[in-house]
């Protein structure tokens, strides 16, 4: 039935896939159709300290973050504009006080909600009133399968059995639960029991994600760091568990692309298919672009319309199509497979965000950053720096030896 | 733990999930179903026969309404719908309405 559906994920599509077909669909006068989903960080602020967060290390204070009428217009317009989707994250989005009033209003204006949640700050209350708000669908993360990896990794004491409680709150009330398992070295070997969680916590798809390291996480790269074997096994470990569970828990695998040979066709390309709103405001073609200095990046509070921004903001089209690629990327055969790779990865591992990314084999820099990964995969580093609003703190002892 | 997979035939009375949307995407002008994280683009034929499960009727009624309507062999119709709707519950679509005991 290949032709009656046209299937795209709207994280990552090929052009075969039915995002071709809702871009093909688009006004004439537009160059870039709109996203079909955008992420909303509608807040930095978050009671746990992940260190690989994918949040920029420069978070935006709470002072800073968009009101309640601000969120709300930004709503408004991106269902206007044909928008389909919307992710509320963060930080923590339910750190916010006005979550449900937010969840109400993209109901309110034809958007499809999800909450991409710790679940630590929920009750039963809370995800209920959001439930009957319209969200529609509810991803949780988890650090691991038990507390006492789970609630290190987070530097929250009981933040496992919180989640775990919430997720059956999420089945109860009838919501589809996504679970988001961030994977490293110091988890990866308990990626089949995470698997068996998802299954006993009756989740309908789970997403093993291995860690990208830019932000906090390249700051934690030696400790996060899996080794090629956990790799492989991991792999090995994804591709049984799909074919044994299959129409009972869907899994999405996303490899870690330090030990890939092509880069990771990051965001679908820049500026072509994704974008996202920080807790300030500002558009963004990637969650980390912020990393990227001297790239300026406008607001939704500026003149601008954010489908203004989209089309035509400078930070949009400097790294848009292949105009911009330098050789090995101008001359490659898979220039528009995975468009150079990732900005933020190129800008963090050799300081031009305009320079190929490093994780492809065909980048003069793939040599020396791998051995750097492997080397540091293979060490005994594994103190974690948290992430906080002060930059950052250092693992003690006493935290490891009691879980946060 | 439940499977989520059904199996489809003449007698059920399938449904779009409560968090499985069909709508008129109006900017692109195609009919589109959301889903966590996916958002499918369905043709004209799974749109009509989309718009029939409503968890009351049941498939054998749809292909006899969609045979009435199109003039075309019943047994035909009704192995399409029943592997179109296949295919959707398969992929977490399609659900099926809950009996009703009382």
């Amino acid at each position: 039935m290949s032709d009656t559906l046209a299937d795209n994920k709207t994280t990552s599509n090929g052009p075969s896939d039915g995002l071709a077909v809702l871009e093909g669909a688009r006004s004439a006068a537009e160059t870039y159709g709109i996203p079909l989903a955008v992420l909303l960080e509608v807040t930095h602020r978050c009671p746990l300290q992940c260190p690989y967060c994918s949040n920029p290390v420069e978070l935006d204070r709470g002072s800073t973050e968009l009101t309640t009428e601000e969120w709300k217009k930004v709503l408004s317009e991106l269902a206007e504009l044909g928008v389909l989707q919307v992710h509320f994250s963060g930080g923590e989005p339910t750190a916010r006080k006005d979550i449900v009033e937010l969840v109400q209003h993209a109901s309110d204006v034809g958007l499809y909600s999800n909450l991409i949640t710790s679940a630590v700050l929920l009750t039963k209350d809370k995800l209920s009133a959001l439930a009957d708000a319209g969200l529609s669908h509810v991803q949780i993360s988890f650090q691991g399968n038990e507390p006492n990896v789970a609630d290190r990794v987070a530097g929250l004491k009981d933040a496992h059995k919180k989640k775990l409680e919430v997720a059956k709150w999420t089945r109860e009330l009838d919501m589809p639960l996504t679970v988001n398992a961030v994977m490293h070295r110091q988890n990866l070997h308990q990626l089949s029991d995470i698997i068996q969680m998802a299954v006993d916590l009756d989740a309908d798809r789970l997403e093993v994600a291995n860690v990208q390291y830019y932000g906090w996480a390249l700051k934690n790269r030696a400790a996060l760091m899996p080794t090629v074997e956990q790799i492989e096994e991991t792999s090995r470990i994804v591709e049984e568990a799909q074919v044994r569970l299959k129409g009972t828990l869907a899994i999405d695998y996303v490899v870690p692309d330090y030990y890939a040979l092509r880069p990771k066709k990051c965001m679908g390309g820049w500026g072509r298919q994704f974008f996202n709103i920080s807790p300030a405001g500002k558009v963004l073609p990637c969650h980390a672009a912020e990393s990227i200095t001297g790239l300026e990046f406008e607001s939704v509070r500026s003149n601008h319309s954010i489908a203004w921004i989209w089309q035509n903001s400078e930070a949009f089209n400097r790294y848009r199509g292949t105009g911009w690629m330098p050789e090995p990327c101008k001359s490659c055969e898979f220039r528009e497979v995975d468009y150079g790779g990732c900005r933020c990865q190129a800008f963090a591992l050799t300081g031009d965000a305009g320079n190929t990314d490093p994780a492809c084999a065909l980048s003069p820099r793939h040599e020396e950053i791998f051995k750097q990964a492997e080397q540091e995969s293979a060490g005994t580093q594994n103190r974690f720096l948290y992430r906080n609003f002060a930059g950052g703190t250092l693992e003690t002892d006493e935290d490891k030896s009691h879980g946060a | 733990m439940a499977s989520r997979n059904i199996s489809v035939s003449e007698t059920s009375r399938p449904k779009l999930p409560r968090h499985t949307k069909l709508k008129f995407d109006e900017t692109r002008q195609v009919w589109v179903i959301l889903a966590p994280e996916r958002v499918l683009a369905p043709d004209e034929i799974a749109v009509e026969v989309l718009q029939l499960c409503d968890g009351v009727r049941s498939v054998a009624e749809m292909v006899d309404q969609l045979a009435e309507k199109y003039a075309a062999p019943r047994e035909a119709i009704a192995t399409d719908v029943v592997a179109m709707l296949q295919d959707l519950a398969d992929k977490g679509f399609l659900t099926e309405a809950r009996e009703n005991t009382a």
